[in-house]
């Protein structure tokens, strides 16, 4: 009688210990988005609302015609991003370049402001195929996803 | 011609499969009816023509058949002929009618073979693999179809996208769907089993061989995506949290968790409505999985053949599919009787807790893959990254190793921890000397070294349960776990050390010039521009040599594509035993100096032999498996045939 009351019990514990489990996961997380999702702003949200300098954001726009310009060391580029507004954001980025950045395209860019206001790139999201449109530029961007049919249209 | 073969298989497909969800449906009632014995066969010929039709897909794009729009879309006359077949399921239409080929197959193999469980119950996750793939063929024939012809031939294809021309990423998508697929098979052997109430030990065996395949190629398919990721696109790093790669990942979690309750409810007959659960949820998550990739609901990076339409129409299926079962679910689940009971002690203790546990993880990486679409639904953009999925996760992901190191040396049903704290000890003084070492050695950050600590614990404790064994005489699924375990450990290893150890440097150098990073010196010789089948491309020749010893000729390269006009990051890697060396050039500054991005990671090579080890260890598990079942079996029919002459006599 007490070892099927024991076990029981103990099946129990199992199952309270999952719920504290799923639940403090559920906790943990929501806690965490909170704090470490970062969020995207465009030019002109930054020069309407400024993030704190040092605060992960996402940067998200299209690169000025003419702005691109390297460092002294070889490897530092500062280029601005703008969108459809006049709002600017110079960006310096050290790395190499992703396929497919072009002035003129649009970018997304992981990373934080300076104190100076200036957008210092971790990482710059690259496209896979001149299709491809960061989902944030979509509004800004004047690619087509119909690209390829017409490419096809003027083929054939 | 050979098009409209292909899209009439299809046509003739998909209504077999009508038949196999009504004949299996009715024949709840009266299983010897003549529909009933119809099933079986509807089954392995709806299989046979699926294949019959993507066949001819394949060889439209082999002989690059420009009047059919998916070619000229996908294809190019000039392409490497492996990458023409690849073409074939290189793109949504394509990967659908893989997805969709695979399935039938599968279902017409259970129909062919699977004798082990009651007729009705076969016949309802039949059934249940019709209603499924019903779903798929209407997705395939209305609004995908592969085989649609252009108004007027193209004269030129336009070629498949660059970064898919890689050997890797040719076979990378169908080892997934493969994984996926075997999910959509334990997900009909669940419904089948809660529909005539019969999940049992039997039920499970069943079931079991079909989640180890799944799992396998599941895993293989996301070591060699991230492998992919490492060296292709240029970035040096081996995962992302990107959707795509979260939407590989949840399914394998789920799979995880369902092949260890599986297990305990084959050979222990406990877990059964959670056994079950895991099977709806495992096929949920590739399912939603899919409807992330190919929706692009999702920013990502990996998003190809994306169309929002295709995405609602996915999202119609997996709503169908998943609402359906869960519905099921709840209406039987009570009526599904409790299991054999054990103690929290036990192997079914452990198990239930590696479960949870990665309910847990399955749980933080759902939210943090859909966090972002539900901020956006309220205006506010974010992405969620590594900040949030590395310290979150791993909170659930330790315990739950340590569980793993000890978990299987305890015994079924009951036992103490006191029997195995000799093991225990073992363990704990390989993490505790490995800690100190670590912190003794340099300041690494909180997460690789609790990693590298953790690895070497585990992987010591996964042999533990060959203690005091015969080896040769161990049962083939025992080493399989082991392998499987170990390869976690060894994974983690180069995961860990990766992150802990590597080293970055980024330099302008003229040519002629060198740069060093880690033990590496490395010497740009040359720049010159070379040619491909469809590319061209700027080459730098790099001699690198590794502690001053003979230098290794490294070809990074920049790659220009012309169809489609396209440019490529070609890495080039230096493999040794102890790590890899990254190279990549980048653009050339003003004043005539290169860009070269070097990285030097310890181990990173680790990461990727766990994965193959945890898919042989799999293999091995299915191996032994199945040669258990044949055996079986065969004892079986000898007894019977024994009964039968006994009672001649």
């Amino acid at each position: 009688m007490s070892a099927v009351l024991k076990a029981k019990h103990q099946r129990l514990v199992l199952i309270i210990i999952a719920l504290i489990a799923i639940i403090g996961a559920g906790l943990l997380a929501s806690y965490a988005l909170r704090n470490e999702a970062s969020l995207f702003y465009t030019p002109d949200q930054i020069a309407a609302d400024p993030p704190a300098a040092g605060q992960a954001i996402r940067l998200g726009g299209m690169v000025q015609e003419g702005s691109l310009s390297t460092m002294e060391d070889g490897i530092t580029v500062a280029f601005i991003v703008t969108d459809k507004e006049s709002s600017t954001v110079t960006v310096r980025y050290t790395g190499i370049l992703p396929d497919l950045f072009v002035e003129g395209s649009g970018v997304v860019a992981d990373g934080r402001l300076d104190a100076n206001g200036t957008f210092i790139a971790d990482e710059l999201l690259a496209k896979h195929d001149e299709n491809y449109v960061p989902r944030e530029l979509q509004d800004m961007d004047q690619h087509s996803p119909d690209k390829t049919l017409e490419t096809l249209e003027s083929v054939t | 011609m050979i098009a409209e073969l292909g899209l009439a298989a299809l046509w003739l497909a998909a209504a077999l499969c009508a038949l196999q969800l009504l004949g299996g449906a009715l024949a709840q009632r009266d299983e010897n009816s003549d529909l009933a014995r119809l099933v079986r066969p509807a089954a392995i010929i709806q299989g046979l023509l699926a294949g019959f039709a993507f066949l001819m897909l394949l060889w439209l794009f082999y002989v690059t058949d420009l009047s059919v729009k998916l070619v000229a879309t996908n294809s190019h006359s000039a392409k490497p002929l492996v990458f023409k077949l690849a073409g074939a399921w290189g793109n949504h239409e394509g990967s659908m009618l893989l997805w969709i080929t695979v399935m039938a197959l599968a279902g017409g193999l259970i129909a062919l073979v699977e004798r082990r469980l009651p007729e009705k119950t076969m016949l309802a996750t039949l059934s249940a693999q019709a209603f499924v793939g019903l779903g798929f063929y209407a997705f395939l024939l209305l609004s995908s179809n592969p085989f649609e012809r252009l108004p007027q031939p193209a004269l030129e294809g336009i070629g498949l996208n660059p970064l898919l021309q890689d050997i890797g990423l040719a076979f990378h998508p169908p080892t997934l769907y493969f994984g996926y697929v075997g999910l959509s098979v334990a997900f009909s052997f669940a419904v089948g089993a809660l529909l005539t109430r019969q999940v049992n030990p039997n039920f499970a065996r069943a079931m079991r061989p079909w989640v180890l395949g799944a799992w396998i190629f599941l895993t293989l398919g996301i070591t060699a995506g991230s492998y992919w990721a490492y060296y292709e696109l240029g970035w040096g790093g081996w995962w992302f949290w990107d959707p795509v790669e979260n939407a590989s990942l949840m399914p394998w979690l789920a799979a995880t968790a369902l092949l260890h309750s599986v297990g305990v409810l084959a050979a222990r007959d406990a877990l059964r409505t959670w056994t079950i659960m895991l099977g709806v949820i495992a096929f949920s998550m590739s399912m939603l999985g899919t409807f992330l990739v190919r929706s692009g609901i999702l920013t990502s990076v990996h998003a190809f053949a994306v169309d929002p339409e295709r995405g609602s129409f996915i999202l119609v299926l997996l709503l169908l599919y998943i609402g359906g079962s869960l519905l099921l679910f709840a209406l039987r689940a009570g009526t599904v009787s409790e299991g054999e009971r054990f103690s929290v002690t036990s192997r079914e203790g452990a198990l239930v807790f590696n479960n949870v546990m990665l309910s847990a993880l399955l749980g933080i990486v759902l939210l943090g893959t859909l966090y972002p679409l539900l901020t956006e639904a309220f205006d506010v953009r974010v992405s969620v990254g590594p900040p949030y999925f590395n310290p979150v996760g791993a909170i659930f992901t330790i315990p739950m190793l340590l569980i793993m190191a000890v978990g299987p040396l305890l015994r079924w049903r009951g036992d103490s921890f006191a029997r195995i704290k000799n093991s225990v000890a073992i363990v704990a003084a390989i993490m505790l000397a490995v800690l100190a070492l670590v912190l003794i050695l340099g300041s690494y950050g909180l997460l690789p070294v609790l990693g590298l600590a953790v690895a070497a614990g585990l992987a010591v404790g996964s042999f533990l349960p060959l203690r005091g064994r015969n080896l040769l005489r161990a049962p083939l699924s025992l080493w399989g776990m082991v392998i499987a375990h170990f390869g976690i450990a060894v994974a983690l290893f180069g995961m860990a050390s990766e992150t802990a150890f590597s080293e970055e440097k980024l330099a302008a150098v003229p040519v002629g010039e060198s740069a060093e990073v880690g033990p590496w010196d490395i010497t740009l010789e040359q720049v010159a521009p070379v040619a491909g089948p469809n590319w061209t491309a700027i080459q730098g020749r790099l001699a690198a040599s590794y502690d001053g010893g003979d230098p290794v000729l490294l070809t990074p390269e920049s790659r220009n594509f012309w169809a489609p006009t396209q440019e490529t990051t070609e890495s080039t890697l230096a493999t040794r035993w102890n790590g890899q060396l990254y190279a990549v050039i980048g653009n050339q500054a003003a004043d005539g100096r290169w860009q070269l991005r070097l990285w030097w990671k310890p181990f990173v090579t680790f990461i990727w032999y766990g994965g193959i080890l945890i898919a042989l260890g799999g293999l091995l598990a299915l191996i032994g498996r199945l040669r258990t079942d044949l055996k079986r079996r065969y004892v079986k029919s000898r007894q019977a045939d024994r009964a039968k002459e006994a009672a001649a006599l």
